[in-house]
């Protein structure tokens, strides 16, 4: 195995070309574990992995709770809603009370950017960060990239058009950086509300018009548009979205013949994507699904495993 | 076929001959004749008949008059729906023809508020069923005129909305103002807004200042104009949207517009007629149809604007139609309603900036035709060949006293009741039909 110079997971930003396709070939052959009917390993046998969700997320949560499980570790789930951070317990205090149970791993969701980073300085594990507010979710960009590379056969010099909400998108932060490290050309399609600013100075193009963003793309990555975000703030309303972003059959010919359509989940069908495309020969959200718990494997392993990380008791 | 009135589609060409031809859109200014065939402009100018008169042409023989492109009006509030016995879309559109208007612009503030497609929907159709000029609708900025969401400026584009507009009312909150621009810069739509701060500006009823507090009367500060405009104007800046300054009334304002154009930002002003022709003197014992909003300024203020009207700085001049019922203005001057009508009095006014020298008729026009036609993207402000035949034909020297009784407007609240006007049109036409003469 190559070197992964890397203790935690807190970003796609600092990874390189090389440490990126370590992830996917070995996610790769996760797949096919999952795939048998005897799914359990035991890699990481006698390990504990405890999954921190401030942010409610059952299938990020259930996704990582399987690749633990599958890798023959002890898993605990530690959800914000049974938890003392109700009772006005800092972030900094749950995790150093989780640490003194010494878990070897930490999976991490937390509505604010930079939380994951922050745990990562004061506990003795190693840390995945499943998501940090409207920064980062690398589990996402690694499980899209290898969605697209096991359909494509590779990432490099493909258009990927990034639709929606990206803005408020930790996923569209971390499949920019991925797939531009993997010489993907990246374009973003949304409304100017729904853009970050500076958003041209991050290597996409950017398009405010579906029909030109999506044509000749190779892959059509959706984003949700979360509900408080519809009535008017960002956009005037579900109905004028649909009308000029949701994807449907008719934008979706601008694409390249049999581009893939992708969405991180969950979807508002009829808000950013039509049933009958979400549904459809093109989707492959499904397929995202099962490459989440082999890329999560990968990454856990990794991490325990490799040389400077190594299994602790 | 014997129904159809020379000029418009499917009569007879008609030619009006021996007439000034102004069109601000050429430059042109020169004796000539206006040839009109199926609705559409043939030719308009000294060399419109060049080629001699079309077969069966009827002849209009205009000595002594002049021609100008009608009159575009991108500010009239209008009853319908709602407040009909203010004003429908029909009265309105008989009182704009009598005034030399061929295309008005409706704001919004209806009841219910056109923020919605199936309102534009109403307002056009009912403009194309009954109204004898080209009536236009603004769209609603945010819904129900709040300032809290913005409206479906897309939808509402593709349904025919000219503009986004909250009326009356201003936008407060900077980040409803900055999302909205920054929305409708993808739709290329023009946002015109009037700007008075909520709190500076509270409870005030006329300009802050020496004469208000002789009247005892609450004054409104200029900054209440000024602030919340250069804000509007950072924000068009930041986001590149089209912003259109619809009723300023300071000289300050015009300096923050100026400003903001060197910057690069992508905006425009308007003035109300009545800022250009009246003064707060005017008010004189609380009189309420001088109560406007801005409300009117002092002397100085007025002929600042007036000369920045004539250098461009100020781009047009809307008559701010407002039709208020005895209900809203028979009331002691705090307690009664901002607005006055203008539909029928605008060309008139504002032909007082020609006679007294301050305002070439050239650049009169154009603020009052071809520059708000450009600014909205409407098809008008122009005499050019092929242009659909929407012009007024004027008597520059004939003098008239207006006469409350003659009003068209259903609604009676001019400021210029009784004023002495020199210069009165005498034809309107929209789409080579008559629609307005002056002489019957």
């Amino acid at each position: 195995m190559s070197h992964f110079p890397h203790r935690h997971l807190l970003g796609i930003k600092g990874l390189t070309e090389p440490e990126i396709t370590l992830l996917l070939d070995k996610a790769d052959e996760a797949v096919q574990i999952s795939r048998r009917r005897e799914k359990k390993t035991s890699t990481l046998r006698g390990l504990t992995q405890i999954n921190l969700f401030f942010e409610a997320s059952t299938r990020t949560q259930s996704s990582f709770e399987l690749a633990g499980k599958r890798l023959g570790a002890d898993v605990m789930n530690m959800s914000v809603g049974n938890s003392s951070v109700k009772k006005g317990e800092t972030l900094i205090d749950t995790a150093m009370t989780l640490n003194a149970m010494h878990p070897d791993v930490l999976v991490v969701r937390h509505s604010s950017a930079g939380a994951a980073a922050l745990l990562a300085q004061k506990v003795s594990c190693s840390v995945v960060n499943a998501g940090d507010g409207q920064h980062e979710h690398p589990t996402q960009a690694l499980l899209d990239a290898l969605t697209i590379r096991r359909a494509r056969g590779k990432l490099s010099r493909i258009i990927v058009a990034i639709c929606g909400d990206v803005l408020h998108s930790r996923v569209a932060r971390s499949n920019i950086l991925l797939l531009n490290r993997m010489g993907a050309r990246v374009r973003v399609v949304a409304p100017p509300t729904l853009l970050p600013s500076g958003i041209a100075d991050m290597s996409v193009e950017v398009f405010h018009s579906m029909e030109e963003g999506l044509k000749d793309a190779d892959v059509v990555m959706m984003l949700r548009l979360q509900r408080e975000r519809m009535a008017g703030s960002f956009v005037p309303s579900v109905r004028e979205y649909f009308r000029y972003y949701g994807l449907d059959a008719e934008k979706l010919k601008a694409a390249k013949e049999g581009a893939l359509v992708m969405h991180p989940g969950p979807m508002n069908r009829g808000v950013e994507i039509a049933s009958e495309i979400a549904d459809g020969p093109q989707s492959v959200i499904e397929d995202q699904v099962e490459m989440g718990v082999a890329v999560r494997m990968a990454v856990m392993e990794t991490l325990l495993l490799s040389e400077n990380g190594g299994p602790r008791t | 076929m014997t129904d159809i009135a020379s000029g418009a589609k499917g009569g007879r060409p008609l030619a009006l001959t021996n007439l000034r031809v102004i069109d601000p859109s050429r430059n042109l200014d020169e004796t000539g004749a206006v040839l009109i065939e199926d609705g559409r402009i043939l030719a308009a100018g000294r060399d419109a008949l060049n080629q001699g008169l079309p077969e069966g042409a009827q002849t209009r023989d205009c000595s002594g008059l002049l021609a100008v492109p009608g009159l575009v009006d991108t500010r009239v509030f209008v009853g319908e729906p709602g407040a009909e016995h203010r004003e429908t879309i029909a009265s309105a559109a008989r009182a704009a023809a009598a005034g030399g208007i061929t295309s008005f612009v409706a704001m919004p503030d209806t009841d219910p508020v056109i923020d919605d497609v199936a309102l534009v929907e109403f307002v056009l159709k009912t403009g194309r069923d009954k109204a004898v000029v080209n009536v236009h609708a603004a769209a609603a900025l945010t819904k129900g005129l709040h300032g809290e969401e913005m409206t479906e400026f897309g939808l509402l584009s593709e349904a025919g909305a000219v503009c986004f507009t909250n009326g009356r009312e201003p936008v407060h909150d900077t980040l409803v103002l900055r999302r909205a621009m920054t929305y409708a810069r993808h739709f290329d739509a023009v946002i015109a807004l009037e700007t008075r701060d909520r709190y500076l500006g509270a409870g005030g009823v006329m300009n802050e200042g020496l004469l208000a507090s002789w009247l005892g009367l609450s004054g409104i500060p200029r900054e209440a104009e000024i602030i919340p405009l250069e804000r509007d104007l950072r924000i068009a800046t930041l986001t590149k949207a089209r912003y259109h300054a619809a009723k300023i009334s300071l000289p300050e304002s015009v300096e923050a517009i100026s400003a903001a154009k060197a910057r690069g930002a992508n905006v425009s002003a308007g003035i109300s007629i009545n800022h250009v022709t009246l003064n707060e003197n005017d008010i004189g014992e609380y009189r309420t149809f001088f109560k406007v909003s801005p409300p009117l300024r002092g002397e100085d203020d007025r002929r600042a604007m007036v000369q920045a009207l004539a250098s461009g700085e100020i781009d047009l001049i809307s008559s701010s139609h407002d039709p208020q019922d005895v209900d809203t203005k028979r009331l002691p001057f705090a307690d009664a309603a901002d607005g006055a009508i203008g539909l029928e009095t605008m060309l008139a006014a504002a032909l007082r900036l020609h006679h007294s020298g301050e305002v070439p008729l050239m650049r009169l026009i154009d603020a009052l035709s071809t520059r708000p036609a450009r600014i909205f993207g409407l098809e008008a402000g122009t005499l050019a060949p092929g242009a659909r035949a929407d012009l007024a034909v004027i008597d520059l020297e004939e003098p008239w006293v207006v006469a409350r009784e003659h009003l068209l407007s259903r609604s009676k609240n001019t400021p210029f009741e009784n004023a002495r006007f020199t210069g009165r049109v005498v034809e309107t036409y929209v789409g080579g039909k008559r629609v307005h003469d002056g002489r019957a």
